[in-house]
């Protein structure tokens, strides 16, 4: 009845009383008109970005054809280009941002929904969350001066010294320590999307309707066996969808990975050495770049890259609706 | 019932162990957050002085601040500011009280949605397309629209949030005023979402004064003060990034200035944004 009432009260077009309100009909269209306006202008400025980058792209590809996607050389001396390195590390890069920052995420959104006392889970959400703050560039210079030392030193040389030596996987930490390189971007990856997934994640789980949790308890399940087997199970939509999100923005990450990977056009089987991604090659030698192909196969790195992560994102946000409704219903 | 027993205390000691990885997972978060604050406070203390806010940038070698980069930085985040939020503002009006949950409607919501987190570089790679190449040089212009289009998705989505826990009781009450629907939109349901509103647009300033990758794109830099907006001027993210890799341990010691500078101001945005937040649902 209340739900009826108020459909139709403000769903009444306001020219029912026309003679009235002559100008305020005037300014009711004026406003609904530009709100609808700037509505669509949401449309064309993701349509004006696609249709800018297949503008731009379009000289290197006319060129190099779809073979530019996985032609390794990178050569702006003899102008042949090939997107097959920076599409590999960025696809690295989010690999080892996901195998180790999903995990950490998870934890952390048990912790704060599942153990952390009341008083404290606040404070915590919102110091978890200032690492989403933190701008990309100061995860740079962190990384670079602070981080990638410190796995030089320390940690780099032991993964040589062990995993090293394990037959099949002893090739990706083979090779000097050289501190910057795609390990180094790929962790500092993780802890940026750790605050996105790790929200996103907690949120998902506090829809969990308290009868089912209480119902487990109360048939004796510890609480590792409510989050394992009634929460993750219900909410399993939405927390793929949060890593999908962490995973778009690890994709599209730039100016962290720019200073800790290196910057080197070429594919090392170990995990130490420097690569590059394709936002780290587009940051590094986009305002160099000579106009004509070389720029256009830059922009054509822009294209691959807003084509994967749009998919990605738009799987994410999709799975995210789709839990949305569940909760609701 | 031993055999019983000891699969409880199995079950238990799985749990505890499992319930401590999360616990040292919660700790390795904040202990992230505690060693970039560290290193900044160490690093970038040595460079806050008051020539930092009073000079230019200098030259390799020379002494000097940061002056016009902290200008710079300044004048394109105010514009995208005030270009991008009544743009936000109006596009989250749509969403929430015209649409109705019509296709529309949803597709705009989840185009924003997408915008909202799609990598800025190829923002910047598209203003770069737009204005530089007709323009034929880099500019400040340039840099604002880019920071502009980053904080319309934020900004709509909190108002998008916002309006949606206006009651719908405060419509009907002002509709059966005889309150045009734009006005109830303006003066009722804005005032009454207007904390969270504010919120949004704090933390689209927050994102916007530290993003770089999108500006190496559309302003580069200047060495020198410029107050011309038609021309590359210096701004914080990009001069940050060029002194830090650079040789020079003036500029390198610039750079941790200045990003302590940028990170202090953006943590206080985020703080505030957070506690006026809550200080509203409180309220409620």
């Amino acid at each position: 009845m209340h739900e009826e009432l108020s459909a139709t009260v403000v769903d009444i077009p306001s020219s029912s009383t026309p003679r009235l309100r002559g100008p305020q009909d005037l300014l009711d269209g004026l406003f609904r008109g530009a709100t609808l306006f700037f509505g669509l202008f949401i449309l064309l400025i993701l349509g004006g970005i696609g249709l800018s980058l297949v503008v731009g792209s379009s000289e290197a590809l006319r060129t190099f054809g779809l073979g530019f996607l996985w032609t390794e050389t990178w050569n702006p001396a003899t102008e042949v280009f090939g997107a097959l390195v920076p599409i590999y590390g960025t696809i690295v890069t989010s690999i080892i941002a996901m195998v180790v920052g999903v995990p950490l995420s998870f934890g952390v959104a048990v912790f704060l929904t599942e153990l952390c006392p009341p008083m404290l889970k606040r404070p915590l959400s919102i110091a978890i969350e200032l690492l989403a703050g933190i701008p990309s560039i100061i995860y740079g210079i962190w990384g670079l001066f602070v981080f990638a030392p410190f796995l030089q030193a320390h940690v780099q040389p032991f993964l040589i010294g062990t995993l090293g030596h394990v037959p099949l996987i002893g090739a990706l930490f083979g090779g000097p320590p050289f501190g910057i390189g795609i390990l180094t971007a790929g962790l500092i990856l993780a802890i940026m999307v750790l605050p996105f997934i790790s929200s996103i994640m907690r949120d998902v789980f506090e829809t969990v309707p308290p009868m089912l949790r209480e119902s487990a308890y109360g048939l004796g399940c510890t609480t590792w066996e409510v989050v394992w087997r009634i929460v993750l199970p219900y909410t399993k939509v939405g927390v793929t969808g949060g890593i999908m999100l962490g995973l778009g923005r690890a994709m599209g990450e730039t100016m962290a990975v720019t200073f800790v990977i290196g910057n080197a056009h070429r594919i090392t089987t170990s995990l130490m050495a420097p690569g590059t991604t394709i936002s780290s090659a587009l940051a590094n030698e986009f305002t160099e770049a000579s106009r004509g192909l070389y720029t256009s196969s830059l922009i054509t790195l822009g294209l691959i890259l807003f084509i994967i992560t749009f998919f990605v994102l738009a799987a994410a946000k999709y799975m995210l609706i789709r839990m949305q409704r569940q909760a609701g219903t | 019932m031993a055999k019983d027993l000891s699969r409880y205390a199995g079950r238990r000691r799985k749990n505890w162990i499992i319930l401590s990885l999360s616990m040292f997972a919660t700790a390795i978060g904040l202990f992230f957050l505690g060693a970039i604050m560290f290193a900044l406070l160490t690093e970038g203390i040595a460079a806050i002085r008051p020539s930092l806010f009073t000079e230019m940038t200098p030259a390799p070698g020379s002494d000097g601040g940061l002056l016009n980069a902290i200008y710079g930085s300044a004048v394109m985040t105010v514009f995208g500011t005030v270009v991008g939020t009544p743009i936000g503002i109006l596009v989250g009006t749509y969403i929430a009280e015209y649409s109705r949950g019509n296709k529309l409607g949803q597709a705009i919501q989840f185009i924003n949605d997408v915008l909202l987190s799609a990598p800025s570089i190829i923002v910047g790679l598209f203003v770069y397309e737009l204005l530089v190449v007709p323009m034929g040089h880099f500019s400040a212009w340039a840099g604002g629209t880019t920071l502009a289009i980053l904080v319309i998705p934020v900004v709509t989505r909190t108002t998008v949030d916002m309006l949606a826990l206006v009651p719908n009781a405060l419509r009907e009450a002002a509709a059966a005023l005889g309150t045009p629907k734009w006005r109830i939109t303006v003066s009722v349901c804005y005032r009454a979402a207007r904390q969270g509103m504010l919120t949004g647009i704090m933390l689209a300033v927050a994102r916007i004064s530290g993003e770089t990758a999108p500006l190496l794109f559309t302003v580069l830099s200047n060495q020198f003060w410029s107050m011309d907006m038609n021309r590359p001027i210096a701004n914080l993210p990009v001069v940050i990034s060029n002194f830090a890799l650079s040789p020079y341990p003036d500029w390198q010691r610039l750079a941790w200035g200045g990003a302590l500078l940028i990170t202090v101001a953006i943590l206080c945005l985020n703080i505030a944004a957070r506690t006026l937040a809550s200080f509203g649902s409180a309220k409620q």
